[in-house]
């Protein structure tokens, strides 16, 4: 506990103890789960539909209540889901800024959206974007906070191959830009060794694997350190391909 | 016998596309020719005898008709007291409806004890409470402006309810993430995303208001459209009660078009397609 505490001091940006969490008394969802993200840290953490990955999200991100166990997390994180969740009713700017009312908004929302590559739609409708400019704006909104900790919820899933491509690339530059704590969940092994620094796998609320992935950037899958990291995420993920 | 299907492309030529407009004003013609030609029959019907001025005036009676009622101030003062009434009532429905979906939308014992009482008293058919408002307000301004307040509050609790409570909860997720209080998610989540909805109501609770009034006026009224048409009939004017027909059936269509035009200037933020939806 102290050596924790010590941590916390030292600047851990998330520590999660002895997390567990249940539905309706059935078996654990998340089973006294421990997991401690670094500043400037990328955590990419996968897992089957019904590890507990998103359960862990959601409780991280304050949408689901710490029932058992103890969660430390900076006040200024941010959330991109799976889908943008832009307000319809406002202009795309306006999004980005949603909740914030003091002065100079407007340049910080247009520095923010030239960022993401999306400064000729600031002034655009929501549902008139694509599903990647809208991934766009929504990532746009999470960054004008400067989160310490920002939580990507399988941001790129519902987008095509090519986009998702794109997108992987920013996700990338913006995190070297702004070294904030980054928890990627995803079910996508390439996904996570493109982007993270560690991989978390996750399995029935247990951490099954973790391990760091040392390959310098920018990355390449042809690396056979790639290949052998892919190889033993997917077997831990129960895909076996030789 | 191939298997083969070949698709070719019809390109129209500027020529062809000539040819489609002057079809396409051919057909705005055509919508017109019927109403035109009925009223053409109407007016030969009565000027030849076959129709008795008694059982229907004609057509240019009636316009004779209105421009007299329009000149001697009968027509505007009575449309004045009607369209005073109306708003009053629609005023008084929207006040209420909105408050009350409020209560009930936003929270759970707000819809415990108002959502009940409210969709027991939806399915009494308001007009039947014309005996007892007259009992409880008498013959003055009074029972019309509440009738119209009572029909027209319905439509509007219903949607907007309906739209309140159909919010998107993962929008409502994403302004926790940000850190929303209760006030700043009411202005920027359920009170646009329920607009929509709240439109919806407005355009029934307009018709439901005319619809209220016309009975209203002609159950026991000293002025007013429906008084004026009520009595045209112990004098056999069948003219003057067309006039008055005639009136009602264009302030609905102005006022539809009205809410037409709110909807489709509060909801520019919609894709052309669901713009200006027939409810």
């Amino acid at each position: 506990m102290t050596g924790r505490r010590a941590e916390v001091e030292s600047g851990t940006a998330v520590i999660v103890e002895q997390l567990t969490r249940r539905f309706n008394g059935g078996p654990p969802v998340l089973d006294a789960l421990d997991l401690a993200i670094a500043p400037g840290e990328f955590v990419a953490l996968l897992g089957h539909s019904g590890s507990g990955k998103s359960t862990l999200l959601r409780t991280l991100a304050g949408l689901d209540p710490v029932t058992e166990g103890a969660v430390t997390r900076p006040r200024d994180v941010s959330v991109v889901f799976q889908e943008h969740r832009l307000l319809p009713w406002k202009r795309v700017w306006k999004n980005v800024v949603l909740g914030q009312e003091d002065k100079g908004i407007r340049q910080r929302a247009e520095a923010v959206l030239e960022e993401v590559g999306l400064s000729h739609r600031k002034s655009a409708w929501p549902l008139t974007l694509s599903g990647g400019e809208a991934q766009r704006a929504a990532l746009a909104r999470a960054l004008v906070r400067e989160p310490a900790f920002l939580m990507l919820d399988e941001p790129f899933a519902a987008l095509d191959a090519l986009t998702r491509l794109k997108m992987q690339q920013l996700v990338a530059d913006l995190w070297k830009k702004h070294r904030c704590a980054v928890l990627l969940v995803t079910h996508d092994v390439d996904e996570a060794l493109l982007l993270a620094d560690r991989a978390v796998v996750l399995e029935r609320g247990q951490i099954r694997v973790d391990v760091p992935i040392p390959l310098p950037r920018p990355r390449r899958h042809s690396d056979p350190e790639f290949e052998r990291l892919r190889t033993l995420l997917l077997d831990a993920l129960g895909v076996h391909t030789s | 016998m191939s298997d083969t299907i070949i698709l070719t492309g019809t390109n129209k030529t500027g020529d062809t596309r000539r040819k489609n407009f002057t079809l396409e004003k051919l057909v705005f013609a055509r919508r017109y020719a019927s109403p035109i030609l009925l009223v053409s029959l109407w007016q030969l019907a009565c000027s030849s005898g076959l129709l008795s001025t008694r059982l229907l005036a004609s057509p240019a009676q009636i316009a004779v008709t209105g421009w007299t009622l329009v000149r001697d101030g009968t027509l505007p003062y009575n449309l004045g007291v009607s369209l005073l009434r109306a708003a009053s009532g629609l005023g008084i429905a929207i006040s209420v409806g909105v408050v009350l979906a409020l209560i009930s939308g936003l929270s759970r014992l707000g819809e415990d004890i108002v959502d009940a009482p409210l969709q027991i008293l939806r399915t009494l058919p308001a007009l039947a409470l014309v005996p007892l408002f007259i009992l409880w307000f008498g013959i003055g301004e009074a029972p019309k402006i509440l009738l119209v307040a009572l029909g027209a509050t319905f439509p509007i609790y219903l949607n907007l309810h309906k739209g309140i409570r159909t919010i998107d909860p993962k929008l409502l997720e994403m302004t926790s993430t940000l850190g929303f209080s209760r006030w700043q998610t009411i202005r920027d989540v359920f009170l646009p995303g329920a607009l929509p909805d709240f439109l919806t109501g407005l355009r029934y609770a307009v018709g439901v208001s005319w619809l209220m009034l016309v009975v209203a006026e002609q159950v026991n009224a000293e002025s007013g459209i429906g008084h004026m048409m009520m009595d045209a009939e112990d004098f056999l004017r069948t003219d003057i009660i067309l006039v008055g027909l005639l009136v009602y059936g264009v302030l609905g269509l102005l006022s539809d078009q009205i809410v037409r035009f709110l909807e489709s200037t509060l909801l520019a933020w919609r894709p052309d397609r669901r713009k200006g939806q027939t409810v």
